[in-house]
């Protein structure tokens, strides 16, 4: 018994320890953490300790470390990358701008914070990612109406700003109420990009300049158009934060109070350590991570799947997803997920219902074309992963021995058929059996007139058979047999002897020009003959 | 004087017959019966000789038309040839290894994709069910075949068939001598051959076989009027059908003969049988293929034979009705009033079925054989096929050699001994010569009827000649005795007066006649060897030493694609290679040989002949992995895409008027160097075709980039490829592939 209940417990913990040590999102996480300068690490320790706190092991680097390396025999040493270091110029070791980007590629989390005077190492990796830092090194953003209140600082570059995008699933489900401290340069984004995302754009007033030089032009960012922060959510669903502005994850910003200018409001501590720390958990699929498994579709009533389905099928089709909570999986509820029954274009489109523990199901009928579909499921919100799925499914036609055998609107034309075969048969045996000839008398038999060979050609002499050289021979018969045979029956014969001098003798011969006699009467003749036959 | 010599004979072989035979000894029998019957085994009447030579003639003319045709597998190798055959191979494994069943029923997931095809209902099955049966039959008699083998093998054994066939065909429409010329002609015709060597496993090679025989049974019904023969034709006319869709050549044909016998005045009891049970019971039978179903009801194609069967009842009836009624005048207004009636009735039904849409119109195939003109107008994809092209002159000297010239001698005697029989054959040889002239492959339907007119041609003349040599010889010989028939002397000496030197010339016209038909054995062999055996899959060329090349790129490519793409890759190409890619790479398609689609072919056209980022988007729609084309700049290969891509934008053009003709064009000229058009340098054909070409150097004392089959030095050396990878390139550069990238992870 105590084994049973061990066996049971174990069993049931199953499922727990294979969610947590999903490939996935795995507890134990490793993140590289790229400075410019070591001390980095104790001015943002707040930042990087809630990390720690969270589950990640910290890996703090120099960015120009020599022996910097992602990967080893093409294995990555680390799920995540935080690069603190706006000024390298290049990396150390085998860290290039291409190993950033790949690294992304392969499904791994970037955090990227940039700050005045970026490099343009930094600037690349931006681009890449579909942000687009100002050109000009010296400029920054500024905002003469929503700046921070804060001391004596009167260039109003530390911006209190609050645009937060609307997502709870980026920044989580608490609001944040405090403005955001932001002192760095703005970015703007590609408008080619889909995929990216302002999270802290900046207010109307504000553009991006140098403070300290005279604005001579115009800036080449204002308003809204600048964003402070943004993410990326790749298509393999890596996620990438850029923000403009290193500064932001400090701990001197985090701690500091807060007084928006214009309002008489005043924080005591700023939002930066909630929206920085709600950020990261996004970006570390701490939150709005989904996935789907347990694909199947079958026929109704049935429960495995086939190769390949019929038109006019009725079939089930079901996909559990689940939501990564940070510890476990748990069951991801919507009403907005759908399904097509796609070729070229969707069939089908359903909403599948759920039965809030994760399972969500629809049943359809194929439609009645055949070809080669997919069921997709494309799932794009906001903030979570985009499921993205297909599974190919042919679809054929209904096989010879499928369809309905007898309709019951074809019941003329399957007695037509009938009589036309029993009408056919009475027939046959009425033709073979009654004795009918043109000589005697019939009923439904009529001359035809049978011509063999062709037309003699010039001087042609009508006469009887019984007057042509009886050597000739008609269908294995000698020439007076032959017109015996018929003439007993009432068969007229006529022949044509073809004489013609300009031909050799060889070449002379008799030809059978007309033989008149009923149909019926000539074949029986001809058979018992012994001829060839009609 | 056949009687004559058997009691020399008869002793000869007596004496030596008995004793080395111990059988004889111990049977016992009297020996005066045993002379006789050693004589009579040794000794053979002529008629017996003459059957004899008939027999081993035929047997030798079956064996040569077989073994001629294997050029093909001595040179290369025992393969399937070109392009559908491709498909019929497969279709034909599929058949031997899941049955008739699955096979009638298979619906392809692997071509057309996404559409899919319903091959069981989209192909005539004739060939497969022929190959299969050989193979079953063969397996079963313990021959341990490979179905490759009988494919490849089918068409030459079909074509040893077709000649016996030529043989009764020809003995049907004039004599034993024709057949058996007509039978050696067509074993050997190029016209005939280059659809049937061993490896071009396709409908054409069982097809001719069925519509030579289905025409001598119709001939054979006709002439004897026998219901049996008429079925028999029928049926053959059902194998047909089952075969080759130019079955549509046969109802037609037939049709349009028996409506010339009805105006010549040459309706008889025996054409109505004939016509009549052929037609129904054919049609009948016809149904039965799926392809084909109830277009014989219901296609305007078939309505002339449906037209000419009504005609025949009214015949019939009128004939019935003349015989009830004595009185000509009344008869004549009878006549009058039926026939206009019955015009009337017809072309009404016929006008409200095709406005009702219930007779479909004639297809673009049909309509361009009428008129030559119309598919290069109206049906792009049919004349971009170089099949359905016009006949040139040369290919008709080519294929036919002096046929040519001995056709219209046959004409000639057809008309002089005018029968149902030659009336056939004339019609059958002007309508098909017509056809070869609309269309290079049609020429395969007329290579029959040539060869038959031809052949009576040939016998007709020799079998005079010689007649004329045999005749002086006689009365040289007998002297003045002129005795037997006073005709038979009476006409020769006409003869012989009223030409002097008939014997020398009748000898010198017949030297130049077998002088004419050993330049025909000899130019048959040599094209055969030539021209129609190469597999158009492995290429051949001419090395610097004059030694032989083998450019095997495609099989490299198709290897390659099996190998190392995933099951359900999807491959775009154009369709010219959909089917070996299906056969060979075992990889699914978007658009293959079977070209019933023309949108879906369009769509193809029309990325292959857009910008790069355009046909991404096509791509990306289909769900394309790899892209495939055929490249032939590197070996001077000249059927390759770059040539074929004015095709392409005219058919993606016909359907999607963003593509237009002359932005591809210079002056009206198609070029690929410098001076080409910007959008033919930039479209994804270019692109695919020359990516990285700039970098090699084909020629020596030439630029790299130089194009060896276009003889020009590309005009975009530095080609950047955003949205496509180059996967694989074969040894030669013939063959290249290319993988579609998925979208950019970060955009």
């Amino acid at each position: 018994m105590p084994s049973l209940s061990v066996l049971v417990t174990l069993i049931s913990l199953l499922p727990l320890l294979c969610h947590s040590f999903s490939p996935e999102a795995p507890t134990n996480r490793r993140l590289l953490v790229l400075l410019d300068d070591l001390s980095l690490q104790s001015s943002h320790s707040i930042f990087f300790h809630s990390l720690i706190s969270r589950g990640f092991d910290l890996d703090f680097k120099l960015a120009d470390d020599p022996t910097l390396s992602l990967q080893r025999y093409n294995q990555y040493l680390y799920d995540g990358l935080v690069l603190f270091s706006p000024t390298a110029h290049q990396f150390g070791g085998a860290l290039d701008f291409q190993a950033v980007l790949d690294f992304v590629d392969s499904g791994h989390d970037l955090i990227l914070a940039a700050g005045a005077s970026a490099s343009d190492l930094v600037r690349s990796i931006s681009r890449q990612c579909g942000v687009d830092f100002d050109e000009d090194p010296s400029a920054v953003v500024i905002d003469h109406n929503n700046y921070a209140v804060l001391g004596t600082q009167g260039d109003h570059t530390l911006i209190a700003s609050d645009d937060f995008i609307q997502s709870d699933v980026i920044l989580g489900k608490n609001k944040i109420e405090a403005p955001v401290l932001f002192k760095g340069i703005a970015h703007s984004l590609s408008a080619s990009n889909s995929l990216v995302l302002k999270v802290l754009s900046a207010s109307p007033s504000a553009y991006s300049a140098n403070p300290n030089a005279k604005l001579s032009y115009p800036p080449s960012l204002t308003g809204s158009a600048i964003s402070l922060v943004s993410v990326l959510q790749a298509r393999n669903n890596a996620r990438i934060l850029i923000s403009g502005s290193v500064d932001m994850f400090s701990n001197q910003l985090f701690k500091s109070a807060v007084q928006k200018a214009g309002s008489s409001r005043k924080y005591e501590k700023s939002g930066n350590e909630q929206f920085v720390t709600e950020l990261s958990k996004w970006i570390f699929h701490e939150r709005g991570h989904l996935k789907a498994v347990n694909v199947r579709h079958h026929k109704v009533g049935e429960t495995d799947e086939p190769a390949i389905y019929r038109i006019n099928d009725d079939l089930d089709y079901s996909i559990e997803i689940y939501e990564w909570s940070g510890k476990s999986w748990e069951p991801y509820v919507a009403g907005d997920v759908q399904v097509q029954f796609f070729m070229m274009s969707p069939y089908v489109l359903k909403t599948l219902a759920t039965d809030q523990k994760g399972l969500y199901h629809t049943s359809f009928k194929v439609p009645d074309v055949y070809g080669v579909f997919q069921f997709k499921v494309e799932y794009n919100r906001l903030g979570y992963t985009s499921l993205s799925l297909s599974k190919q499914i042919p679809v054929r036609p209904f096989q010879h021995n499928e369809y309905e055998r007898f309709i019951t609107t074809a019941f003329p034309y399957y007695g037509a058929s009938f009589t036309t075969m029993a009408g056919f048969f009475i027939f046959s045996i009425d033709f073979m059996y009654y004795n009918c000839c043109l000589a005697c008398t019939q009923r439904w038999c009529w001359p035809a007139t049978w011509s063999f060979g062709a037309k003699a050609k010039s001087r042609q002499a009508s006469t009887n058979l019984a007057g042509v050289d009886s050597n000739l021979t008609f269908w294995g018969q000698k020439s007076h047999q032959f017109s015996e045979n018929y003439t007993k029956r009432g068969i007229i014969v006529k022949s044509s002897v073809f004489l013609d001098n300009h031909y050799p003798a060889l070449l002379r011969k008799v030809i059978l020009k007309e033989v008149v006699a009923c149909s019926c009467c000539l074949w029986d003749s001809m058979r018992e003959g012994g001829g060839r036959g009609i | 004087m056949v009687g004559k010599p058997e009691p020399v004979n008869g002793t000869a072989t007596a004496k030596t017959s008995p004793s080395p035979s111990p059988a004889i000894s111990m049977s016992g029998l009297k020996p005066d019966l045993l002379n006789n019957l050693s004589f009579k085994t040794l000794k053979l009447k002529t008629k017996q000789q003459e059957l004899l030579i008939r027999v081993s003639i035929l047997c030798l003319v079956y064996i040569l038309a077989f073994i001629t045709r294997l050029f093909s597998v001595l040179r290369y190798e025992s393969m399937i040839h070109e392009f559908d055959p491709y498909f019929n191979y497969r279709t034909t494994l599929y058949l031997t290894e899941k049955g008739f069943y699955d096979f009638w029923n298979w619906f392809d997931s692997e071509s057309w994709y996404p559409l899919g095809r319903i091959i069981g209902g989209t192909l005539y099955p004739g060939l497969m069910v022929t190959a299969a049966l050989i193979y079953w039959t063969l397996r079963f008699l313990s021959f341990a075949v490979h179905i490759r083998e009988v494919c490849v093998l089918t068409a030459p054994f079909f074509a040893s068939n077709t000649t016996l066939v030529a043989y009764f065909f020809g003995k049907e429409i004039w004599d034993t001598g024709a057949g058996l010329v007509a039978a050696a002609l067509i074993a050997i015709c190029p016209g005939y051959i280059s659809r049937s060597v061993a490896g071009s496993y396709d409908n054409e090679g069982v097809a001719i076989f069925a519509l030579l025989l289905t025409f001598y049974l119709f001939v054979k019904a006709v002439n004897t009027g026998s219901l049996a023969w008429a079925l028999a034709s029928a049926f053959g006319y059902f194998y047909m059908v089952s075969a080759w869709g130019g079955y549509v050549f046969i109802i037609n044909l037939i049709p349009l003969y028996v409506l010339v016998l009805l105006i010549t005045g040459r309706y008889s009891m025996r054409l109505y049988v004939a016509y009549n049970c052929t037609y129904i019971i054919g049609m009948l039978l016809a149904m039965q293929i799926r392809f084909v179903g109830f277009q014989h009801v219901q296609s305007g194609e078939h309505m002339a034979a449906m037209g000419v069967f009504f005609l025949m009842q009214v015949f019939y009836f009128l004939d019935w009705v003349r015989h009830l009624l004595s009185d000509t005048k009344m008869f004549q207004a009878f006549l009058r009033i039926t026939v206009t009636c019955a015009v009337g009735v017809g072309a009404v039904a016929l006008g409200v079925g095709t406005a009702s849409g219930y007779i479909s119109p004639w297809t673009g195939r049909f309509y361009s054989l009428l008129d030559p003109t119309y598919a290069k107008d109206h049906i792009p994809i049919i004349a971009s096929v170089s099949e359905h092209q016009p006949t040139a002159w040369s290919s008709f000297m080519f294929d036919f050699h002096i046929l040519l010239f001995l056709f219209p001698a046959g004409l000639y005697f057809c008309f002089k001994r005018l029968s149902d029989a030659t009336i056939f054959i004339v019609m059958y040889g002007l309508t098909s010569m017509y056809f070869a002239g609309v269309m290079v492959r049609l020429i395969l339907v007329a290579t029959p009827a040539v060869c038959l007119i031809s052949a009576i041609a040939v016998s007709a003349t020799i079998k005079n000649l010689t007649q004329l040599v045999r005749a002086k010889n006689k009365v040289s010989q007998t002297g003045s005795t002129k005795g037997g028939s006073s005709t038979k002397g009476s006409s020769k000496g006409s003869v012989d007066q009223s030409q002097p030197f008939q014997r020398n010339g009748a000898s010198v016209l017949l030297f130049g006649a077998f002088y004419l038909l050993s330049k025909y054995a000899t130019h048959c062999t040599w094209v055969t060897s030539e021209a129609y055996s190469s597999p158009s899959i492995v290429l051949a060329a001419r090395g610097a030493h004059g030694n032989r090349v083998i450019f095997d790129d495609y099989r490299e490519a198709y290897f390659w694609l099996r190998q190392n793409t995933p099951p359900d890759a999807k491959v775009m190409s154009w369709w010219d290679y959909g089917y070996q890619i299906t056969a060979m790479g075992n990889r699914t398609v978007i658009v293959d040989n079977n070209t019933w689609n023309n949108t879906h072919i369009a769509t193809v056209g029309r990325a292959m002949s857009s910008y790069e980022d355009e046909a991404y988007e096509i791509m990306r729609s289909l769900d394309v992995d790899y892209v495939l084309v055929v490249f032939g700049g590197v070996t001077g290969y000249s059927s390759d895409d770059i040539n074929k891509f004015l095709w392409m934008v005219r058919i993606g053009g016909g359907v999607f008027p963003v593509i237009k003709e002359p932005d591809y064009l210079v002056n009206g000229e198609y070029r690929v160097d410098k001076g080409a058009a910007p959008k033919m340098l930039n479209c994804l054909m270019y692109k695919l075709s020359y990516y990285r070409f700039g970098e090699l150097t084909t020629e020596y004392g030439k630029p790299p980039g130089y194009d060896r089959a276009r003889g020009v030095e590309i005009g975009n050396k530095d080609i950047k490829l955003e949205h496509l990878e180059e996967a694989f390139t074969t040894s030669n550069w013939i063959v290249r592939i290319y993988k579609v990238k998925p979208p950019n992870n970060r955009w």
